[in-house]
C-alpha cells in the first residue's frame, strides 16, 4: 500500500513538473509614450510642445498635421 | 486621444515615389524591404490611378491576431507596433495583412528569413524614444520628435496625408467636396459623414478647381 502511494505521488510530480516550466522566448518590452518626448535628438525636436505634456503635443501634431491642408495654408476654401 | 491614420488621395498621387524614398532614407531600411511603396492600376491606360500603400495600423489588426508570439502592440495614439526581440520571423503576419505591409529582409541560405520590419509611423519600437538602439531595429521616432511620418510630410502633392485621423479625413472631405467627385461612392457617408452634413457636391460654388 506505502508503495502504491509513493509510487503515485511520483507519477503526479513528474506529470506536473512542466507546469512550472517558463515561456520560451524573449518577453514584449513596453514602450514609453511619445508625447514624453525624446532622450537622444532633442536637436532635432520640433514646435513649441513640453515633452511629457501629452496636451501640448497633441496640438503640435494637430497644427503640423493642417500644414498638409493646402486650403489652409493658403487661406481659401 | 488622436488616432493616427493615413489616406492616400489617388485623385493626386503622380507615382513619384517620394514617400518611398522619404521613408528609405529617414529610417535607413535595408535593400530589398520596402516599408511603403506605390501601387499602380491601369498603368498606362486612361483612368490610371497609384496609391501609396504601408501598413495601415489597422483598429482591428489582423497581424495582432495571429502573431503566435503576440509581439505587437498598440500605442495610445493605435499606432501598431511590433518588438523585433520577440519576433520569431515565421511570416503568419504577411499572410494575414491585406495590404502587404510587413516585410522579411532575407538575410540567409534557402530563404531564411530575418524579423518582420514594417512601417511604424515613424514612432519607433518599445526601446527609448530616440535612442541608437531604437533607431538600428525600426528606425527614427519623429512621433517623439513632435513630428509627423516623413512620407506624408515629404509627399509633393499632400496625395498622402498622415496623422490624427479625424484631421486627415477633414482634409480630405474638403477636398473631395471642393473638388465636385468622389462623395458619391459606395461608404462615403460611413467614412466621411452624409453629404446632406458635409456638403453636396452639387451646391459647391461654381469656378472652384481641385
Amino acid at each position: 500500500m506505502m508503495r502504491a502511494t509513493t509510487w503515485l505521488l511520483c507519477c503526479a510530480a513528474l506529470a506536473l513538473a512542466a507546469c512550472g516550466e517558463k515561456t520560451a522566448g524573449a518577453a514584449k518590452k513596453s514602450d514609453v509614450p511619445a508625447f514624453q518626448g525624446s532622450t537622444g535628438a532633442s536637436a532635432f525636436t520640433a514646435g513649441a510642445w513640453k515633452a511629457g505634456d501629452q496636451t501640448s503635443w497633441d496640438h503640435e501634431l494637430r497644427a503640423r498635421a493642417q500644414q498638409q491642408n493646402e486650403y489652409a495654408r493658403i487661406g481659401a476654401q | 486621444m488622436a488616432r493616427m491614420k493615413f489616406i492616400c488621395d489617388a485623385e493626386r498621387c503622380i507615382e513619384c515615389n517620394g514617400c518611398v524614398t522619404a521613408c528609405k532614407a529617414e529610417h535607413d531600411v535595408p535593400w530589398g524591404v520596402n516599408r511603403r511603396r506605390v501601387v499602380t492600376l491601369n498603368d498606362g491606360l486612361p483612368g490610371e490611378r497609384s496609391v501609396s500603400v504601408a501598413c495601415m495600423h489597422c483598429s482591428d489588426a489582423p497581424c495582432m491576431a495571429v502573431c503566435p508570439v503576440d509581439c505587437f502592440y498598440r500605442t495610445d495614439e493605435g499606432v501598431v507596433l511590433h518588438d523585433k526581440d520577440v519576433c520569431i520571423g515565421c511570416g503568419y503576419c504577411s499572410y494575414a495583412c491585406p495590404f502587404g505591409a510587413p516585410q522579411f529582409p532575407s538575410n540567409g541560405t534557402f530563404g531564411l528569413r530575418g524579423k518582420m520590419d514594417k512601417c511604424t509611423f515613424c514612432a519607433g519600437g518599445p526601446e527609448a524614444n530616440g535612442s541608437e538602439a531604437e533607431f538600428e531595429k525600426y528606425g527614427r521616432n519623429r512621433l517623439a520628435e513632435g513630428k509627423l511620418p516623413a512620407c506624408a510630410e515629404m509627399c509633393s502633392t499632400k496625395a498622402l496625408l498622415g496623422g490624427d485621423g479625424d484631421v486627415v479625413a477633414d482634409i480630405f472631405r474638403n477636398r473631395v467636396l471642393v473638388r465636385g467627385k468622389g462623395s458619391e461612392v459606395w461608404g462615403w457617408g460611413t467614412a466621411y459623414g452624409r453629404p446632406s452634413t458635409g456638403g453636396s457636391p452639387q451646391t459647391k460654388p461654381e469656378g472652384k478647381k481641385s
